[in-house]
């Protein structure tokens, strides 16, 4: 008995111990798929964009306290919140390789930010033509593969459309609030 | 005789080995090392291998990060346009193949002379096609560009784009040549530094021993800024209780001048003595530069008194006859009978008001508000290299003070202009203000 306990203790420790392992690596957690993961990932970007959007940015212009700009620190205002989703990238990127992600669109305001790999072109395209839809793929990049995630990113709130509709570098005027304005895409590499 | 002669060859290759040895184990002048001469912007460092090579076991993040230890702040601080994170998204493989944008190194390679360019650029003047080639799809204005000429003065910078985004551009394009009150940012007053701080009504004691007092240091003390606040003379002679320092270590100065040290050490005139840099060099002198200098100047040690003048810590004197006591440089010699000069003696006669007068040190030394402690304050920036280049660094901070923008960014175009230090009107003009206009207009 005494020994079956150690040896149960002991398969404890060393599954703990390579869970732990592969938290710190540059795998994906242990349990879920690549899918899985992104679309974990893009939930918890859609969801902390959207709050910002609507309970700081639109919040505070609609009470006159502060208002949000391209130029947010020259204006002394909040950056937008495509800004702060592409700064919080920035900051992933400098932090860690086990995932990217980035704001892309047909129609971009900056021209670096439209779909440059087969796979985001195909897969912006995707979730125009198929409302509701996310894309998936495996692509080789730079000799590495990678699982791709292209999700949908919506217009959530009026002034979405509105600046870009506004803005002297968008190639498009026409966005209403709900559109698909563009696609959130995320890439975890694949082991191997 | 056989024996001899590999006795000879041993010792021969042990005193070579020993020489070397030595050098490099001693932390001692480690020029013989290197493989090339270093650019203008490290050449104060030449002598010490691992100020960059931080260690012998490395490769290139090592060196990144060495990188990063002096410039990562200045980067953050001027909103980098092209940061390294830019570049790490997979999406930009492709790219990373003919510029590898995530390393200082690759387009700043050292002991490159031969084929170093302006600010240390040792790319192909350009590398700006490898990501903007179609740029003439958005911006018609561009198209018969040529792409070596877009970081040409007034147009784009690769790193610091604060005072050449388009937006801003346009918000300045309408401002005269001169404005209405054209004055610079004024220095900081004692209770500015200092909260809660009152002028003493009386004179203070100086408490140096009596065989250390001399009449004329005295005097130069209660004039100063230093015995108008209290600063006796044991607060840099005798610092916490030490005995008596002859000449004040820089660590000294730094216990009440973090800020302003913090930005010597940045900067070229402070960079060797660094407490930060990971080996030990001796003060910079004019003689270990590569610009021009006054003969006399040659073996001149920089440090705070260098400039200041140990007890008279007179401002006017550090902001123009310190800097023309080294500086030979046509620019520097132009400042004599200069626009600027005219303006800087007007004020210091008491014929213009305090601010109207531009000295080496308006431009070079800028003061910029910061914060210390909680509070903010006027702080001079002592890194006299931090707005030198590429010169639009100057735009916001220092000529907007004073100048339009259209004028500024046609005036620092103009290479002429600058050597005879503005002595005369641009004769050049900087299109990019009338192309942000017509864009707007479109």
């Amino acid at each position: 008995m005494h020994n079956k306990s150690l040896q149960c203790l002991l398969a404890v420790a060393v599954v703990g111990g390579l869970i732990s392992l592969s938290g710190c690596g540059e795998q994906k957690p242990q349990g879920f798929s690549s899918q899985q993961l992104t679309d974990m990932l893009h939930l918890v970007m859609e969801s902390d964009r959207a709050v910002y959007t609507k309970q700081v940015v639109n919040r505070l212009k609609e009470a006159g306290a502060i208002k949000a700009s391209e130029h947010f620190v020259d204006d002394k205002a909040l950056p937008l919140p495509a800004q702060m989703f592409r700064f919080g990238a920035e900051t992933v990127a400098s932090k860690t390789e086990a995932f990217s992600y980035s704001l892309q669109s047909l129609w971009p305001i900056n021209k670096q930010n439209a779909p440059r790999t087969e796979a985001e072109k195909t897969g912006l395209q995707f979730i125009m033509d198929n409302p509701g839809e996310n894309y998936y793929v495996e692509e080789t990049l730079g000799g590495k593969r990678y699982f791709t995630a292209v999700y949908p990113d919506v217009a959530v709130a009026p002034v979405c459309a509105s600046c870009h509709n506004e803005h002297k570098d968008s190639p498009r005027s026409d966005f209403k609030l709900g559109d698909v304005m563009g696609g959130v895409v995320i890439r975890v590499p694949l082991g191997g | 005789m056989k024996y001899a002669i590999w006795g000879l060859w041993l010792s021969t290759l042990l005193a070579i080995g020993g020489w070397y040895g030595y050098r490099l184990l001693a932390g001692e002048d480690q020029r013989a090392f290197n493989p090339g001469p270093l650019s203008a912007g490290h050449h104060q460092l030449e002598q010490a291998c691992g100020a960059c090579h931080v260690s012998a076991f490395g490769g290139g993040e090592l060196l990144q990060q060495a990188c990063s230890n002096c410039h990562g702040a200045e980067l953050k601080a001027a909103h980098d346009a092209h940061p390294q994170s830019k570049f790490s998204d997979p999406r930009n493989a492709d790219r990373l193949q003919h510029l590898d944008a995530r390393y200082c190194v690759s387009c700043h390679v050292e002991h490159a002379p031969q084929r170093t360019l302006a600010m240390g650029v040792t790319q192909p003047g350009d590398f700006c096609r490898h990501c903007h080639a179609d740029i003439a799809e958005e911006r018609p204005s561009h198209r018969d560009l040529p792409f070596d000429g877009c970081a040409a003065a007034g147009c784009h910078n690769y790193h610091d784009n604060r005072a050449l985004y388009e937006d801003f551009l346009v918000k300045g394009a309408d401002q005269p040549l001169l404005k209405a009150i054209a004055r610079v940012t004024a220095p900081a007053s004692l209770a500015d530094k200092h909260p809660g701080w009152r002028q003493p009504t009386t004179a203070p004691r100086a408490d140096a021993p009596a065989a250390r007092q001399t009449p004329q240091a005295l005097a130069e003390w209660l004039g100063s800024a230093h015995g108008q606040a209290g600063v006796n003379c044991s607060a840099c002679h005798q610092p916490q209780g030490a005995s008596w320092q002859e000449r004040p270590a820089l660590a000294t100065c730094q216990d009440c001048h973090a800020g302003e040290a913090a930005g010597f050490f940045a900067g070229k005139h402070g960079m060797r003595l660094n407490p930060e840099l990971p080996v030990r060099l001796g003060p910079m002198r004019p003689a270990l530069s590569g610009l021009a200098f006054a003969a006399a100047s040659a073996e001149h040690q920089l440090s705070c008194n260098s400039c200041h003048g140990a007890h008279r810590f007179e401002r006017a004197s550090a902001a123009v006859e310190a800097c023309l006591g080294c500086h030979a440089d046509q620019h520097s010699r132009a400042f004599e009978g200069s626009p600027h000069q005219a303006l800087w003696r007007a004020e210091q006669n008491g014929s213009a008001p305090p601010g109207s007068g531009v000295s080496c040190a308006t431009c070079h030394l800028p003061r910029q508000l910061a914060e210390v402690q909680g509070h903010e304050r006027v702080l001079v920036q002592h890194n006299q290299n931090a707005n030198l280049r590429p010169n639009e660094k100057m735009l916001r901070e220092v000529c907007q003070d004073c100048h339009g923008l259209p004028f500024a960014l046609d005036a620092l175009a103009d290479p002429a202009l600058i050597r005879n230090n503005f002595k005369g009107a641009p004769a050049q003009h900087v299109p990019s203000v009338d192309m942000a206009l017509e864009r707007a207009r479109q």
